[in-house]
């Protein structure tokens, strides 16, 4: 025991009484600013915090976690990698049905029909949609994931990433760019030309560009590798990209250009592809969030663990899932994001929360990477000391610090990774998370950017269901 | 493009694009919301001239004519009037050309659990945790300080004793200690933790599962020159059945493995029969001598084990300190009214003066039959630990908070019950910065008030404490009380007012 080794630093938490005294002697006090918990059952919280099973069981979920890997392997349809059933549509965020759905997933769920030839208009879109014709399902039941509506049919190419390590695969769709786009909630004539362009032109030609250069002995696209390098380039991996598509756009151009020689693709084609990736800075957004979604997907199922594995918005409803309960979803109400709005569109045009995307501040990086991104805080008038602020308080909501995931201004301390349950409660702090905003109505599109939370309620049920797993086992 | 018209007057549109000036979107977008929100303003679109960009401008009929190029900046503004379109669009010049101002320093994050805390201190640094917070949120507390390879003291009371057991059995398994709950006494390396007293450093270590006891016996092993190495609380509760002197068994191989501890003396109320089984096998496996001072009927008394410790050290006995007080006649068939502090105390003083008064009523009564009402008060033979977690319940311990104590007292002079009045009085880091400061009015009025009442307090401190023994002895002397260093002397004195020696 190293507690008579000599004079002890103290620790206190509570009175202030006991401080006093300890200071007056010249010992080394420092004070926990302590509150009740924000949330939880104190016999809850007493059983996550005494549960024998959960120190271990959380430092197997983080090692999981920071171990996984993530290559560029494949580009394929949807229907071929995700066996998606015909006329079953993917979304983002927790099990949803069509009476629930917001504007934008409305919209893009329609755009989907339309894009998939499963209807002629809007309307017929509608009637298969509210009759049940079309399957919905959550793009996290597939190891999938999509940025905003996230609505993922079969025509689709999606990005198929693998990790190295155990081979499991994560996957994700194209991203569309800015602006009137599928996944914002929009689904006119534009996004379906560019829709379809993606089909024939864009999914292609990355599938040929992808497997072409790995056929030819290339070692694969490193994704999480483009990522820790976009740390230290402004980004935070969430609703900046910029550094990450532009590395993107670096490490796969040869391989497209090539295809005009092996491939018979024109040199207009090829072009537009090159054009099309350099001018959309989410790009590499869509190689980003498979890349966390494999990471953390290697932490489910830990018994005992307190970890956060998914945060998921569907536009309705915010659901996280933890490593201790496996599948279950803990869901309550998506919260409108405050941030900035493109043109004259304002507060009452936003929807609320909606994307997979929190897939990346599950990670560890995006909001709470803040300090790495400092542009990223201005979003809702902060200044660059919040921003640094932000991510010191994601520390003590989390697990652990991913060496792989440096942020220099902090000193290149490795971001705040594993969001534990019992912390967000103790602490009352909510995760941080940045987000894209969708227009409330469907057909609109992007209206802006900002900041968002969880809402409480998912901890609450998260909390209350890992102390019963503990009661239980 | 023709505009929408406006109600009530023509508005104006300034539609700009320069060449040369570069901002980032957020900037932009920020520089909109401003300009938006002055008066007169009905529409604002600052940004740079990309396809997207200009597609917006279009929606709200903003449009520049002719073409432009995404690095041209587009500056486009809808006012109610002229003045207003000018100073908008002045005010986007500006705006552009200001400088974010920025303290550049983070705002400092406070840690806000014992986690979070500990995790700031170097691993080699010698460090515990001091938990006083609600006690159903103790464990969840505590168990952050085990976690981190750190003991901890846990003062809050009110914790259920299954987190008691799975918290000491966690810090078992993970070599730390865990003092407590309701631990308000420790001494680790000359540091005093909770209520404590400045002792000198020594050779003999204790461990108490009683704060007062561990506080009585500390000061008089002071007040004989002998030293403390260390006094690791322990908890009230740990060597019940229950907790089966899981925090004791720790504590007693850690002060066997410490090189500063020669001898350790055990402070505690009755243990458990099994647990006293347990601990003594425990005890005499350990190269450290092992002295218990477990108050019970047999043995009542923590001086004496005090002077039986210095003998087993080859130390004279020396005279505890006192002030005699006024020369005071016996009060014969006068009732003992003992109004106690420190729980500890109390109950030495009930199991020394039992035998010769016979049963004394008690809020912590010897026996259940000898309990008292919830108003406390009794004739005949009383004792009352103001201590007792039923009267601290919403106010603070009466070592810091003597309201109820002097009340008591005030009550007891009026009452005209014929009576020997015994009081203790801690003190100590953490304890009232002058106890007697209040006190010594209290008897003094109380005096005066019953015509005959006799004082006796037993005085628990050193010299070195900040309020300084001879300091508090004397005043309260001045009052009229006889002091005592030894609350075994001062019962023992009490009795003899009573006229029954025990």
């Amino acid at each position: 025991m190293n507690l008579l080794s000599g004079p002890p630093a103290v620790v206190a938490a509570g009175v202030d009484v006991f401080s006093d005294a300890l200071r007056v002697q010249g010992a080394d006090v420092h004070d926990v600013d302590w509150r009740p918990p924000a949330f939880g059952d104190p016999a809850d919280l007493a059983a996550l915090a005494l549960d024998p099973r959960r120190a271990a069981a959380n430092r197997v979920a983080v090692e999981r976690v920071l171990a996984a890997g993530s290559v560029l392997v494949d580009v394929r349809p949807a229907r071929e990698v995700l066996g998606l059933q015909e006329r079953t549509l993917l979304h983002s965020g927790p099990p949803l049905t069509w009476e629930a759905a917001s504007g934008p997933m409305r919209g893009a769920l329609v755009g989907a029909c339309l894009f998939e030839g499963w209807a002629d208009d809007v309307e017929e879109a509608e009637i298969l949609l509210s009759t049940g014709a079309i399957a919905l399902d959550p793009c996290h039941h597939h190891a999938a994931v999509g940025p905003m509506a996230g609505v993922t049919s079969p025509s689709m190419w999606m990005w198929c990433v693998e990790d190295p390590g155990t081979g499991r695969r994560a996957y994700c769709n194209l991203n569309e760019g800015l602006g009137k786009v599928l996944r914002m909630g929009a689904f006119n004539p534009e996004v379906q030309t560019r829709l379809r362009w993606m089909r024939d032109v864009l999914g292609p030609v990355l599938s040929q560009a992808v497997r072409g250069s790995i056929d030819a002995g290339d070692d694969p696209l490193d994704v999480k590798a483009v990522l820790a390098q976009m740390l230290q380039m402004g980004d935070e991996g969430h609703n900046r990209n910029r550094a990450g598509s532009l590395m993107a756009l670096r490490e796969l151009s040869p391989a497209i250009v090539a295809l005009q020689e092996s491939s018979g693709w024109s040199s207009a084609d090829l072009a537009a592809v090159l054009r099309f990736i350099g001018g959309n800075e989410h790009f590499f957004l869509n190689l980003g969030m498979p890349t966390a979604k494999l990471a953390m997907d290697a932490a489910r199922d830990v018994p005992g663990s307190t970890m956060v594995t998914v945060m998921s918005r569907n536009g309705t409803e915010f659901g996280i899932r933890t490593a201790g309960t496996g599948d279950r979803w803990f869901t309550g109400p998506a919260q409108t994001p405050v941030g900035l709005y493109l043109g004259n569109f304002g507060p009452d045009d936003a929807n609320p929360d909606i994307g997979d995307s929190a897939i990346m501040e599950t990670y560890g990086i995006g909001g709470f990477a803040m300090a790495a991104a400092p542009a990223i805080v201005r979003f809702v008038g902060g200044t660059v000391p919040d921003a640094l602020a932000t991510t010191e308080r994601m520390y003590q909501l989390t697990l652990a610090e991913n060496p792989a995931m440096a942020i220099p201004i902090m000193g290149f301390r490795g971001s705040p990774t594993g969001i534990d349950v019992l912390k967000v409660a103790r602490t009352g702090w909510l995760p941080q998370i940045n987000t894209g905003m969708a227009g409330r109505i469907a057909g609109t599109g992007q209206v802006g950017a900002g900041l968002v939370q969880p809402p409480r309620e998912c901890f609450e049920q998260a909390l209350a269901a890992l102390a019963e797993e503990i009661r239980a086992a | 493009m023709s505009l929408p018209p406006a109600p009530g007057g023509h508005p104006l549109v300034s539609v700009q694009l320069r060449s040369g000036v570069y901002a980032d979107s957020v900037r932009l977008m920020q520089v909109s919301r401003r300009i938006a929100a002055l008066d007169g303003v009905t529409d604002v679109l600052v940004a740079m001239a990309t396809p997207l960009n200009l597609e917006l401008a279009a929606g709200m009929g903003l449009a520049p004519d002719g073409g432009a190029s995404p690095e041209q900046l587009l500056i486009a503004v809808r006012a109610d009037d002229a003045e207003t379109l000018a100073a908008a669009v002045a005010a986007v010049d500006a705006a552009l050309a200001e400088r974010e101002r920025s303290t550049g320093a983070a705002t400092a994050i406070p840690q806000r659990t014992v986690g979070a805390g500990l995790a700031e201190l170097s691993p080699e640094v010698p460090a515990l945790a001091i938990v006083s917070v609600p006690g159903s949120y103790a464990a969840v507390e505590a168990a952050d300080a085990i976690a981190a390879g750190r003991s901890v003291l846990v003062f809050s009371d009110g914790v259920p004793v299954e987190q008691e057991v799975a918290l000491k059995r966690a810090a078992s398994a993970a070599g730390v200690l865990v003092m407590g709950p309701d631990c308000g006494t420790a001494i680790v390396s000359g540091v005093a933790l909770g209520f404590a007293n400045v002792v000198r450093p020594g050779p003999v270590g204790l461990v108490a599962a009683s704060g007062t006891g561990a506080q009585q016996i500390s000061c008089l092993l002071d007040m004989a020159g002998v030293g403390v190495s260390h006094v690791l609380g322990v908890g009230g509760r740990d060597l019940s059945e229950a907790v089966g002197g899981l925090a004791t068994l720790d504590a007693l191989a850690a002060l066997d493995a410490d090189p500063s501890t020669e001898r350790v003396l055990l402070v505690s109320k009755p243990p458990s029969p099994s647990v006293e089984v347990t601990v003594r096998a425990a005890a005499d496996d350990l190269s450290v001598p092992v002295r218990s001072a477990a108050l019970s009927p047999e043995t009542p008394d923590l001086t004496a084990a005090v002077e039986a410790l210095l003998r087993d050290m080859g130390l004279d006995v020396p005279v505890w300190p006192s002030r005699p007080g006024p020369a005071e006649a016996a009060v014969p068939g006068a009732a003992l009214k003992g109004l106690f502090s420190g729980g500890t105390l109390a109950d030495e003083a009930m199991l020394l003066a039992s035998p010769a008064l016979g049963g004394i009523r008690s809020n912590i009564p010897l026996r259940p039959e000898l309990g008292l009402g919830t108003d406390l008060s009794a004739s005949g033979h009383v004792v009352v630990d103001f201590g007792d977690d039923a009267l601290t319940r919403g106010r603070a311990h009466p070592m810091i908070d003597p309201t109820l104590r002097l009340e008591a007292i005030a009550k007891l002079a009026a009452s005209g019950e014929p009576a020997v009045l015994l009081l203790d009085v801690v003190l100590g880091h953490g304890a009232d910065p002058d106890p007697a400061g209040s006190l010594a009015p209290a008897i003094t009025a109380a005096r005066e008030t019953a015509g005959n009442l006799p004082v006796v307090v037993s005085l628990v401190g050193t010299e070195g404490d900040p309020q300084g023994w001879s300091r508090q002895a004397d005043a309260l002397a001045a009052a009229g009380a006889a002091v005592f260093a030894s609350n075994a002397a001062a019962t023992r004195y009490a009795l003899d007012l009573l006229g029954a020696p025990a």
